[in-house]
């Protein structure tokens, strides 16, 4: 049991390093309240609302596009893991994967699908 | 080390899962979800196997099942918004134009 | 420094190679060309579309006797390969064709569609060259996921939109049932090459293994959805019905056959030991898919729809064959489907035509009196409904005669031939209604406009003479099926 101390140890710091920074600025912060700084962002999204909101649909077009061509980055890790041994053959086929890519991409900014106007 | 067959037990009981969701579920975003569910629970399935063989080919496997999936996600999420601004439901028992 | 084998490429493999790399090089072409200015009415797309299908074919027809396989054993190229990609390169072409006038009628736009319509291709070429169930799985998805955008691709309109959904819903939830089967078979047998899978199925008595049977079992479901087989079918009529005319004449052939190239290579090459187990499943399957479609084809008063009922009635026939299993089955399957691409499409063609101005509803009783204002437009449909009918001289007799020839020297699928060419007699029915409707009804109110167009002229003419060549000279097709399934063995 004793090699799960310093855990132990850590939970405890972690936990009263939280208390005591939390506890300190409330008893010695100086309190003048007003409507700005009772709002939860200075700016963004109201966090507190209807879940069922709308959002408008050129988020959605952006995080299909982010998705796709983020998850292709899957490929590269494999690739990155083993490149010594891949040699020249694996980086010519990585190049014409993110050429590939690429193409897709200009087609994208063709389109105008990145614009938020 | 953890048994294969609870992995596997695992990824069966989420498989099941995303079958009953897409079958009984009626918003087409919560019958989407079900779907990934069931393209997941194949993917642990995958690296439980490729684990107890001691091959990567099921881990490849998922690398490419995952991309498929995104795709996919893709495709959907478009279709789906697409649907939604024409007929402002995401509901399948209210898409029913179409029937013989 | 290098530790991994290099792969080398014979001259032949980038010949073998060629339908793949064409097609990627045409769709990301199609996508590039967008940078460059487009004359208002003019014809990129379908000409980039054309010289791809053109340039693939040629491609694989050259190195047509070779058989290797490359990328580790993943990628077969052997007669199967070059028999399915010429008819995929076949279909691409006449879908092409009989997309160039309707496209711009719908004003859909050409450089995606034809993008889409080359990336398919490309996945259904994946999939009947496939000896690995990751490829079958990459070529299916490529193939779907093209589909699904191209079956909504009139996006304001709402039937467009509805089969998109459906189809990309039941779709992907079958993809997901083929995945996990995939995963099991995987997990069963220690390999994902369908050639190691099947030799490791011929030594071991795996027959009864738990796992291997949910997997198997789980990767037909997942192909019937895919082939639209009972009672998986459901999603068929309302896609056939919302989809683009074009594009359900295009997916009603090439997803079809695709389906069945990647379903008879798995289970001859991987599950072809165990196979006898499945025997009376595949023929009850093939039972109700038969009876299904005709049946409810017989109601149908939308020929879209029609057509859809149609087509699933053909899978069941075709079923029937792969329940037969062994080459001489396989090849009859192979033939089926090479004919009934041809016959599908060309009636797709003619109704691509029809329906001017009344968006793409074309009921049977707007064909009364079509076949004496038009009538080699009516002869033409005539004919296509008497090859699907299964009538001779036409190549879809032939393609029934093969098929249940083949599965009747089978004792225990007696039954299902019988039931087959019950079915084929009602059958005639509902295609002869399209007939009796050409010549012998009086057109009531406004006659259906018709959209003459060169190219799709054009189609018509090719898929007319293929379904009369194949029907007259049906040996020729034969011995290439024959052919293109020995490998598999």
């Amino acid at each position: 049991m004793l090699a799960y101390l310093p855990v132990l140890l850590f939970v405890l710091v972690g936990l009263g390093f939280g208390a005591v920074t939390i506890g300190l600025s409330t008893i010695i912060v100086p309190r003048r309240e007003n409507a700005v700084k009772n709002s939860a962002y200075e700016c963004g999204v109201e966090p507190v609302g209807n879940a069922r909101g709308r959002f408008s649909v050129k988020f959605y077009l952006v995080a299909v596009l982010f998705i796709l061509f983020d998850i292709e980055a899957v490929f590269l890790y494999p690739w990155a893991v083993s490149f010594h041994q891949l040699g020249l053959y694996g980086l010519i086929e990585m190049v014409l994967f993110i050429l590939i890519l690429l193409a897709g991409y200009f087609y994208l900014l063709k389109k105008r699908a990145l614009e938020w106007e | 080390m953890i048994p294969t067959e609870w992995a596997l037990a695992l990824s069966a009981v989420l498989f099941v899962i995303g079958v009953v969701g897409v079958l009984v579920r009626r918003n087409a975003l919560v019958i989407f979800m079900s779907i990934e569910l069931m393209l997941n629970a194949a993917n642990l399935a995958f690296v439980a196997f490729a684990r107890q063989q001691n091959s990567l080919d099921g881990q490849i496997f998922v690398f490419f099942v995952m991309t498929v999936a995104a795709a996919e996600v893709a495709v959907g999420l478009a279709i789906i918004v697409n649907l939604f601004r024409l007929r402002e439901t995401v509901f399948v028992d209210e898409i029913n134009l179409l029937k013989g | 420094m290098s530790i991994v084998p290099q792969p080398t490429f014979l001259a032949l493999d980038w010949w073998a190679l060629g339908p793949v790399l064409a097609l990627t090089a045409g769709t990301i072409l199609l996508l590039l060309l967008e940078f460059l200015p487009q004359r208002a009415n003019g014809n990129r797309g379908g000409i980039v579309s054309l010289l791809t299908f053109l340039a693939s074919g040629y491609a694989v027809w050259r190195v047509a006797g070779e058989k290797r396989e490359l990328f580790g054993g993943m990628f077969v190229h052997d007669p199967m390969t070059v028999f399915f990609t010429l008819l995929f390169c076949a279909v691409g072409v006449l879908a092409t064709l009989m997309s160039w006038d309707y496209l711009k009628r719908t004003k859909i736009n050409q450089a995606e569609y034809y993008a889409l319509l080359l990336s398919s291709v490309l996945g259904m070429v994946v999939m009947a060259a496939s000896n690995d169930l990751v490829t079958v799985f990459l070529g299916l998805e490529l193939m779907s996921l093209a589909l699904y955008v191209m079956v909504g691709f009139r996006r304001s309109q709402l039937e467009s939109n509805e089969a998109s959904l459906k189809y990309f819903l039941l779709g992907a939830f079958a993809s997901g049932f083929l995945l996990y089967g995939i995963a099991l078979l995987y997990g069963a047998t220690g390999s994902s090459n369908l050639a190691m899978i099947g030799a490791f199925l011929a030594d071991t008595p795996l027959a009864t293994n738990p796992m291997l049977l949910m997997g198997s079992l789980l990767v037909f479901v997942g192909f019937a959805f895919k082939v639209a087989a009972a009672p998986f079918h459901m999603w068929t009529p309302d896609v056939y019905e919302g989809a683009p005319t074009s594009v359900t004449g295009f997916m009603s052939a090439g997803a079809k056959a695709a389906g069945f190239a990647a379903l008879l290579r798995v289970a001859l090459r991987a599950l072809g030991p165990v196979m006898v187990d499945w025997t009376q499943l595949l023929a009850v399957i093939a039972f109700l898919t038969m009876t299904v479609g005709n049946v409810t084809a017989l109601l149908q008063g939308n020929l879209k729809r029609m057509l859809a009922y149609s087509s699933i009635a053909h899978a069941g026939y075709i079923l029937v064959a792969v329940a037969a299993g062994g080459p001489e089955g396989a090849s009859a399957a192979v033939f089926y489907l090479a004919t009934y691409s041809f016959m599908n499409i060309g009636a797709f063609a003619v109704l691509t035509m029809l329906g001017k101005g009344r968006e793409e509803r074309v009921l049977m009783s707007d064909l009364a009196g079509l076949g004496f204002r038009e009538p080699l437009l009516g002869l033409a449909l005539t004919a296509f409904m008497l090859s699907l009918a299964g009538i001779p001289p036409m190549a879809g007799f032939m393609g029934k005669l093969y098929i249940f020839g083949e599965a009747v020297k089978h004792p225990q699928l007696l039954w299902v031939v019988v039931a087959g060419v019950l079915n084929s007699v009602v059958s005639v029915y509902y295609y002869l209604r399209v007939t009796v409707s050409l010549y012998m009804k009086e057109p009531e109110g406004e006659p259906v406009g018709i959209s003459w167009g060169a190219p799709a002229v054009l189609a018509i003419v090719i898929t007319l003479a293929a379904t009369l060549w194949f029907g007259l000279q049906a040996q020729g097709l034969w011995i290439q099926a024959q052919n293109s399934v020995m490998g598999l063995l």
